[in-house]
């Protein structure tokens, strides 16, 4: 457990540390600018679309971290040392899917206070959206982390990680979307579902990626 | 501890469509240790990334008792950090106590680098900061890719002399090197011979 328990402070500490965590928070914000100034100041328009942009802001912010994931770590041959240490590739992953959400989870439900309020949304909705964004961003980590370690090492990854991404996270955007209108419980239930249904697969795909890494 | 042991038992390696080696069988007691050599693409790098447990012989079995440390190009040290710290992250994940660190830094004389972050080291000094990595692990086997890479004749004869104090403690060294390097009654692996 103390070894995990290091290999996650450590994620945190280059996530922090390095500004990296930072990124998909000022890309979130910057979305949530742009857009009133896009489609006019108007508040009903601005209420009634400005959620669902806040879920494809928050699923296009998850992408922009995917290049810096696992590449440095290979790269500097940290994760060839976890391997010879006995530890799974599985459970090294799962490890830096926590830290990964840990740095990109919080800093995102922060900014959507703001991004709420460049948007005109409206309370409820504003509490609904750090809903869907608390129980979507664990799938979404893990996917930007799985797919970080299946594009690593790889020619124009970034446009690769995006092309892979983006279709397996359309369920996430759906139901986090679908949360958002008063009646969507249901939504909700489903975004979680869906968002365990990736939390569980990725530190497998993800292992098995790292695994090749090494061949 | 246990006594450490190391065995290759028919062990082929492929990579791609070559076949590098095969039927390489051999045995490291505790206090033993082996020398690779080769011509470059010979499988050095192959043979010690199989006895580390990275690569999947294609044929054999490894047999190894005890834990290993690794040198590979990479003195897997963090960039940003200053070396101490960058070091006392393995000593926390192997469970070591820091001061472990400290003496391996004074064995390899980087003791009065600790607050230099590794990106700004000399090829040297990394190569140096990796091996003292390798110390404070305790691990009992070490595998060693080119450790000699960029070490000066000082810090080549440290090289040997840890390595030889290593053995006397029992621990089993696996060295792959181009260099001449002073290592007692080791077994010598020729990879161009075994073609």
């Amino acid at each position: 457990m103390k070894p995990l328990a290091a290999i996650i402070m450590r994620d945190l500490r280059i996530a922090f540390g390095h500004g990296g965590a930072l990124l998909p928070v000022i890309f979130f914000l910057l979305v949530a600018t742009l857009y009133p100034f896009a489609v006019g100041p108007d508040a009903v328009v601005l209420n009634r679309t400005g959620g669902g942009l806040l879920c494809v802001a928050a699923l296009l912010a998850a992408l922009l971290p995917v290049d810096r994931l696992v590449l440095p770590d290979v790269e500097a041959g940290i994760l060839e040392q976890y391997a010879v240490r006995g530890m799974a590739d599985e459970i090294v992953a799962a490890a830096k899917i926590v830290a990964h959400w840990l740095s990109f989870c919080p800093p995102l439900m922060v900014a959507a206070i703001p991004a709420a309020a460049l948007l005109k949304l409206e309370n409820e909705v504003i509490v609904r959206i750090e809903l869907s964004l608390l129980i979507s961003t664990p799938g979404l980590a893990a996917l930007s982390f799985a797919t970080s370690a299946l594009t690593a090492g790889l020619r124009s990854s970034a446009a690769l990680a995006g092309l892979l991404m983006l279709p397996l996270a359309i369920p996430v955007l759906i139901f986090a979307a679908g949360s958002l209108a008063p009646q969507g419980t249901g939504a909700i239930k489903l975004l979680a579902a869906v968002s365990l249904l990736l939390l569980a697969g990725a530190p497998f795909a993800a292992g098995a990626a790292l695994r090749t890494l090494r061949e | 501890m246990t006594a450490a042991q190391l065995e290759f038992r028919q062990i082929a390696c492929l990579r791609g469509d070559r076949l590098l080696f095969e039927n390489m069988s051999f045995t490291l007691k505790a206090g033993n240790a082996a020398i690779v050599r080769g011509a470059n693409g010979a499988g050095k790098s192959s043979l010690l990334r199989i006895a580390a447990g990275l690569l999947k012989p294609w044929q054999g079995t490894v047999g190894s008792g005890g834990r290993i440390a690794w040198l590979s190009e990479q003195a897997a040290l963090d960039s940003h950090l200053p070396l101490g710290r960058a070091l006392a992250y393995w000593s926390k994940i192997d469970g070591r106590e820091e001061k472990t660190a400290t003496a391996a830094l004074e064995a390899m004389d980087v003791a009065g680098l600790t607050e230099v972050p590794v990106r700004m080291l000399s090829t040297g000094q990394r190569r140096r900061a990796g091996l003292a990595r390798v110390i404070a692990s305790g691990a009992p086997i070490w595998v060693l890719d080119e450790p000699g890479n960029g070490l000066d004749s000082t810090a080549l004869a440290r090289l040997e002399a840890i390595v030889a104090d290593h053995r006397q403690g029992g621990g089993i060294a696996l060295v792959a090197t181009h260099q001449a390097l002073g290592i007692d009654n080791a077994i010598a692996i020729d990879l161009d011979t075994l073609q």
